[in-house]
C-alpha cells in the first residue's frame, strides 16, 4: 500500500494561510480541519473499537443476552477447541475457498489474458462481466438454488438430458461444497478479471511484440510472460479472495439456511458465529468463534505478508530475469 | 483460413462464452419470475418466458411488503452514500490540503483502523444497538458506517492529485476560510472520486445482508435483502413469487451499475493497482 503523507512543498512564506506551514499557531485556530475529520474517528470509537474491546469480554463469559452475564475464564476457548463443529466449520470453509479460488483465478486470468488482446466492445465485455459482482448475493443465491436443485433444477435436467445421472447437489457434501463455490466463482471471476486486465495494461507493449516477432504463441506468452510479471497483482488478488472467503456467509445462509444443510456441510465459520450468537442466543460462545476467525484471518495475513516482502525484496531483478529467461525460451 | 483467422475466432468464442455464463443466471431469474410455480417445478425446464410477472409480483407484495422494503431500501442506501461522501470528503479535503498539529498520527491511525476485520464485533455492535434502543431502526444501519477510512483514504489520493494549492490559497486570499473553501474548490474539484465513493457506497449498502439480518429484530422494519431471505424461507413454495421479488431487488440496482459503470470499473482496478 502506498503511503505517501502530505508534506506541504517547502519554501511557502509563513502566513499564507491555511496551505502553508506557518510559525507556531494556537492549536484552537486548527478548529476547521479538526471538526473536518472529526466524524470518523468519533464513528469509530463508537462503533469500531468499542464493540471490539466489548468482545474480548464477552468471549469469556456465558450470556443469552438479556440475562446475567457470567464470567467464565477461558471455558469458551476450552469448549470451542473441542468442539467438532467448529471444527467442521474451519474445514468446510477451508475447502470451499480452495474449491473457488484456484479455479476462479485461472479463469480470470485466461479471460483477461483474451480481453487484452485487440479486441472490439472491450467496454461492453467489462460491463458484462462485472456485473455478477455488483448484484444482490442473496438474490442470486436463490436463483443458484433452483438451478442446481436436485428435483427440479436445470443442472440436474441437463444432465438427465445427456444420459448421467443426477447429483444431489443440496443434499450432498461435495455436492453442497461445489454448489457454494460455483456461486463464488461466478460472482468473483469477472471482477478478479478486470483487475488483471488493468495488471496486463500497466506491461509495457515491447514485451509482447518483440515475443511475437520471436514467434512465441499465445500459450507461451501467457504462461512464460504475462503470468511471472503479473505476479504482483495476482497477489493482491489472492489476498482479497483469502479475507472474502473467510468471511463466506451470505451463499450458504440463504442455500441452505442456519444450520448449513445436510451434516452441516455448508456450514462455515461465520454462519456458525451468527447460528450460536443469534438462533442459540449464546454471545459468550459467539465471541469467542469471532476471534478464533480473527486468529485463522492473521496467520493468513502472515503467509501473505511474507510472499509479498519474499517477491519484494527482490522484485526488479527478478523481473530482468524472467524477461531474460523468457526471450532465451521462446527463441530456443 | 489462416491460424490468425482462428485464433481469432476462438478468442471471441471463449470471450462470448464467459458473457454467457455470466449474464445466463440474470435471464433465468427473469424467465423464472414470469412462470407459473408448476412450470418452473416442470420437467423440462421451460426456457423462455412467460405471462405470469404481474401475478407473481402482486403475490410477492401480498407474502411480505416488498414496496416498503424497497423504500427502506432506498432511504438507507442513498443516505448511507450521501452522509459518507460528504464526511469522506471533507475529511480527505484537509487531510490533503491543510496542515495541522496531529495530520501525520491520525492519517496513520486511519489506516490501521482499515485492518480491523468488519465480522469480528457482530455480537457486541448488536448489544450496543439493543442499548442505544436503535435495534429494529434504520440509523442502526445508516450511523456506524457515516464516514469510513477506505473513502477518506481514496478521495485523500484523488484531492492530493487533482487539486492545485493555487486553487485552495486563492480562495483563502479572496477570504473563504475552510468550510467555504471545501465547499467551493475542494467538492467541485472531487466530483468523479465522489461519484465513484458514492455509487460504490450505495451499492454496498442495497446488498448488505448480514448486519440488517441481526440488527433488523422488529419483522415490520425489513430491508430487500431480509424480505427476500424471509420470503425464500418462508413462502418457498411460490417459486414465482420470489423470484419475482428477487427481480424487485436487483433491478434499481442494475441500473445504477450500468449508469455509474465506467467511473465505478476504472476506480475499481486503478484501486486494486495501487493498493
Amino acid at each position: 500500500m502506498t503511503l505517501s503523507l502530505t508534506t506541504q512543498p517547502a519554501g511557502r512564506t509563513a502566513g499564507t494561510g491555511a496551505v502553508a506551514r506557518g510559525p507556531r499557531r494556537p492549536l484552537r485556530s486548527f478548529w476547521p480541519q479538526y471538526l473536518a475529520v472529526a466524524p470518523f474517528y468519533l464513528l469509530f470509537l463508537i462503533f469500531g473499537l468499542f464493540p471490539i474491546g466489548f468482545s474480548i469480554y464477552l468471549s469469556f463469559t456465558d450470556w443469552d443476552g438479556i440475562g446475567k452475564i457470567k464470567f467464565v475464564g477461558l471455558a469458551q476457548y476450552q469448549y470451542l477447541i473441542s468442539d467438532p463443529r467448529f471444527w467442521n466449520a474451519v474445514g468446510n470453509t477451508l475447502v470451499i475457498w480452495l474449491l473457488a479460488t484456484v479455479p476462479m483465478l485461472f479463469l480470470a486470468l485466461v479471460l483477461a489474458f483474451l480481453l487484452h488482446q485487440n479486441i472490439r466492445f472491450k467496454s461492453a465485455y467489462r460491463v458484462a462481466y462485472f456485473l455478477p459482482n455488483v448484484t444482490s448475493m442473496v438474490a442470486m443465491a436463490i436463483v443458484f438454488g433452483s438451478v442446481f436443485s436436485d428435483s427440479f433444477g436445470l443442472v440436474n435436467s441437463a444432465l438427465t438430458a445427456l444420459g448421467v445421472n443426477e447429483v444431489p447437489w443440496l443434499s450432498s457434501n461435495w455436492g453442497i461444497k461445489i454448489t457454494i463455490a460455483v456461486m463464488v466463482i461466478w460472482r468473483w471471476t469477472g471482477y478478479n478479471a478486470i483487475i488483471y486486465l488493468a495488471g496486463l495494461q500497466a506491461i509495457p507493449t515491447e514485451l509482447y511484440e518483440s515475443a511475437r516477432v520471436d514467434g512465441a504463441g499465445n500459450w507461451h506468452i501467457f504462461s512464460k510472460l504475462t503470468v511471472p510479471l503479473l505476479r504482483p497483482v495476482i497477489l493482491f488478488t489472492v489476498i482479497t479472495s483469502t479475507i472474502g472467503g473467510l468471511s463466506l456467509f451470505t451463499e450458504p445462509q440463504v442455500l441452505l439456511g442456519n444450520n448449513g444443510g445436510t451434516d452441516e456441510a455448508g456450514m462455515t465459520i461465520v454462519l456458525y458465529q451468527y447460528n450460536q450468537a443469534f438462533t442459540q442466543f449464546d454471545f459468550g460462545y459467539g465471541s469467542a468463534i469471532a476471534w478464533a476467525l480473527f486468529i485463522i484471518a492473521l496467520v493468513f495475513a502472515v503467509i501473505n505478508w511474507r510472499l509479498v516482502r519474499e517477491r519484494s525484496t527482490d522484485s526488479s531483478s527478478q523481473r530482468r530475469l524472467w524477461t531474460a529467461t523468457t526471450r532465451k525460451g521462446i527463441t530456443r | 483460413m489462416t491460424v490468425r483467422v482462428v485464433s481469432r475466432l476462438v478468442t471471441h468464442l471463449c470471450v462470448l462464452f464467459g458473457v454467457l455464463l455470466s449474464v445466463f443466471p440474470f435471464y433465468w431469474l427473469v424467465a423464472m419470475s414470469t412462470q407459473t410455480t408448476a412450470e418452473i417445478f416442470g420437467y423440462p425446464p421451460r426456457l423462455t418466458f412467460g405471462p405470469e410477472l404481474l401475478t407473481n409480483i402482486r403475490s410477492v407484495i401480498h407474502n411480505v411488503d416488498l414496496i416498503q422494503a424497497l423504500f427502506y431500501t432506498v432511504i438507507v442506501s442513498a443516505a448511507s452514500a450521501l452522509l459518507v461522501m460528504f464526511f469522506d470528503s471533507l475529511a480527505a479535503f484537509a487531510f490533503a490540503k491543510y496542515s495541522f498539529p496531529g495530520k501525520s498520527v491520525l492519517f496513520v491511525a486511519l489506516l490501521v483502523t482499515m485492518l480491523v476485520p468488519g465480522n469480528l464485533s457482530l455480537v457486541p455492535s448488536f448489544v450496543l444497538m439493543s442499548h442505544l434502543g436503535w435495534a429494529g431502526s434504520l440509523q442502526a444501519l445508516i450511523i456506524p458506517g457515516a464516514a469510513n477510512a477506505f473513502g477518506i483514504f481514496l478521495l485523500r489520493q484523488f484531492a492530493a492529485g487533482s487539486i492545485p494549492d493555487e486553487l485552495v490559497d486563492s480562495a483563502r486570499i479572496d477570504g473563504a476560510g475552510f468550510f467555504r473553501t471545501y465547499w467551493s474548490v475542494g467538492v467541485p474539484m472531487l466530483r468523479g472520486g465522489l461519484a465513484f465513493l458514492g455509487i460504490f457506497t450505495f451499492i454496498s449498502a442495497w446488498n448488505d445482508y448480514v448486519w440488517p439480518l441481526i440488527v433488523l429484530v422488529n419483522p415490520r422494519v425489513q430491508t430487500l435483502q431480509t424480505a427476500l431471505s424471509t420470503l425464500n424461507s418462508v413462502y418457498g413454495t411460490d417459486y414465482g413469487a420470489v423470484m419475482a421479488g428477487a427481480l424487485v431487488s436487483l433491478l434499481p440496482l442494475i441500473g445504477i451499475f450500468i449508469i455509474g459503470s465506467r467511473h465505478f470499473i476504472a476506480n475499481i482496478a486503478a484501486g486494486a493497482l495501487k493498493g
